[in-house]
């Protein structure tokens, strides 16, 4: 079923997109995350152009997000006022972000930007999620019990001033350490079309000692509002949202997600984790081929009037 | 004959019929007609655009033995351009040299009754800007001539790969003396505009006569509406497709809460 794509300007199979949207979003059901890290990437695979499917995902993410933040919400495990603190510094990185991309869009580099993002963090986050899911492997096949995490915040943490007290994550801390883990996650948000749960999450078990069970929500929570500052600032800066293929890619991954998340409480969590670890690092080996061996056409032509190929 | 491929038996014979086409040029010549026309004038791009194909037909009315050649020109909308070359930097391909091309064609089909260096000479082709080397891309940036030659047959290179640019120089069919059509294949990445097709008609490798059509390709409908929203109301646009998704993903988790 062939599609025209008013805004990417492409005719596009648009079964191809509903069963991309699907797979990601089953992949995204059955691991927990938000797939933009995935979708991003495979959408510039199918010749998507980057600016566009960057501004197009963030657009998808809203929608995976919200319906992924309702069941957190109805359980009340979002605290809000945390939520608040990550989307102040969440709002300041979306601005930032999207003024990055807008100036090396007009010089041509934009492409390279979202790539070198791309293969840095899906490099990292792979690797520390394959190491950290072999481990676990070997401890359940060896028998022995996983080793306590110490409940101690880090010094440095402890030392900020600005101290709040969050009732529902029953922690005193700084507002400065999520103000800038939102920051960072506003510009991720706006240069990688994600939500960036996959670097918020982490940061907030490990570096602000949240309690796990508002961490997922409290991320959606945030992720919301920053994809749709993300959506709201690309349509203005660079009028990329792709609306049609963003309705295409919500239909398929909302179905996907539903599968996907039965088929993730049948099996294992680290043999689930170190799956998804070795899926990151294939995305990312592509992506770095791409940038090292010679490309075919050295030339590239950009219309100044519409978007160009 | 190597400019028979590609046609219809029936053509074939009708070529071989005509008079004209056979004869030498020592002639006086009389009053040449040409009257062309386009299938339609208007290219609409909707949800369903795969490519368009139209269809250029004509009659000539020559009184002379002469040789004649028709050829059509099809130049979509002009437009600046930023063409970019990739260099390995630290190990990887980034785009390091670009040059503007101020006027560089969103389309440019050549469809003619053989090759065009046989109908006219280098001179005449190169006035009217007929095929692809005669295509005069220029540039604002100051530059020696060596390095923006590569841009510019860059630019051709890519734009005859993404079928934007074409030469067809056996893509004229006769049907009958006076009889021709042509077919002009647009694919489905058509730039939005106003496009002319130029018909000449050569006798001797001077132009005859000229005729000139316009047609016009344009996104119409939702296609139409979703660009043009996009584009002159980003703010609002931006601001519906957050409350589109808002209400999808709200609208899912209604659906399936209840399984």
């Amino acid at each position: 079923m062939q599609l025209y794509l008013p805004i990417a300007e492409l005719s596009v199979n648009a079964l191809i997109f509903l069963g991309m949207g699907g797979a990601v979003g089953f992949l995204s059901g059955m691991f927990g995350v938000g797939g933009g890290f995935l979708m991003t990437p495979l959408l510039i695979f199918s010749g998507i152009p980057p600016a566009v499917a960057v501004a197009t995902e963030a657009n998808q993410i809203i929608a995976s997000s919200v319906s992924g933040s309702l069941v957190h919400w109805r359980r009340g495990a979002v605290d809000i006022k945390m939520g608040l603190i990550l989307l102040s510094g969440g709002v300041i990185g979306s601005f930032a972000g999207v003024s990055i991309f807008t100036q090396l869009k007009q010089i041509g580099q934009v492409d390279l930007l979202i790539s070198l993002a791309y293969v840095i963090f899906l490099s990292i986050i792979g690797s520390l999620m394959l190491i950290e899911s072999i481990r676990a492997i070997l401890r359940t096949r060896t028998g022995t019990n996983p080793e306590r995490r110490h409940s101690g915040q880090h010094s440095w943490i402890l030392g900020l001033p600005f101290r709040v007290r969050f009732r529902k994550s029953r922690i005193y801390i700084s507002i400065i350490p999520p103000f800038v883990i939102g920051a960072c996650v506003g510009v991720l948000a706006a240069i990688m079309g994600v939500g960036g749960g996959f670097i918020m999450v982490p940061a907030m078990i490990y570096l602000l000692r949240m309690p796990t069970n508002v961490v997922i929500g409290t991320s959606l929570f945030q992720i919301i509002f920053v994809t749709s500052l993300v959506t709201i600032l690309h349509s203005v800066e660079n009028q990329t949202v792709d609306i049609v293929l963003a309705l295409i890619l919500m239909a398929g991954g909302v179905i996907g997600a539903q599968f996907g998340a039965r088929v993730g409480h049948k099996l294992r969590g680290e043999q689930l984790r170190a799956l998804l670890a070795v899926l990151v690092l294939v995305v990312c080996g592509r992506i770095l081929i791409d940038l090292v061996i010679e490309p075919e056409e050295l030339f590239q032509i950009t219309s100044v009037i519409g978007r160009g190929h | 004959m190597p400019r028979t491929t590609g046609f219809s038996m029936r053509a074939l014979i009708h070529m071989l019929a005509v008079p004209w086409f056979i004869a030498t040029a020592d002639v006086v010549y009389a009053q040449e007609e040409l009257v062309t026309d386009l299938s339609h004038h208007q290219v609409s791009i909707q949800s369903n655009f795969t490519g368009a194909e139209l269809l250029l037909f004509g009659a000539i009315n020559v009184n002379t033995n002469a040789k004649h050649d028709i050829v059509i020109v099809v130049r979509g909308p002009d437009s600046p351009a930023i063409v970019r070359q990739k260099e390995k930097v630290a190990g990887i391909w980034i785009n390091y040299g670009a040059r503007e091309l101020t006027n560089v064609p969103g389309y440019y089909s050549v469809i003619s009754t053989r090759v065009t260096s046989e109908i006219a000479s280098q001179t005449v082709l190169e006035h009217y800007g007929i095929g692809l080397e005669n295509l005069q891309l220029r540039s604002s940036d100051d530059d020696d001539a060596g390095p923006l030659h590569d841009f510019i047959e860059a630019t051709k290179r890519i734009r005859l790969e993404n079928s934007l640019y074409s030469e067809d120089e056996n893509g004229i069919q006769f049907l009958g003396t006076s009889l021709f059509r042509a077919s002009i294949e647009m694919p489905a990445n058509v730039p939005d505009g106003r496009y002319t097709a130029r018909v000449y008609l050569f006798s001797n490798g001077k132009i005859m006569q000229t005729q000139t059509s316009t047609l016009f390709v344009n996104k119409v409908g939702f296609e139409r509406l979703v660009f043009d929203f996009a584009n002159k109301q980003p703010l609002t646009y931006g601001v519906i497709a957050v409350l589109i998704a808002i209400f999808a993903g709200w609208f899912a988790s209604a659906i399936f809460r209840g399984r």
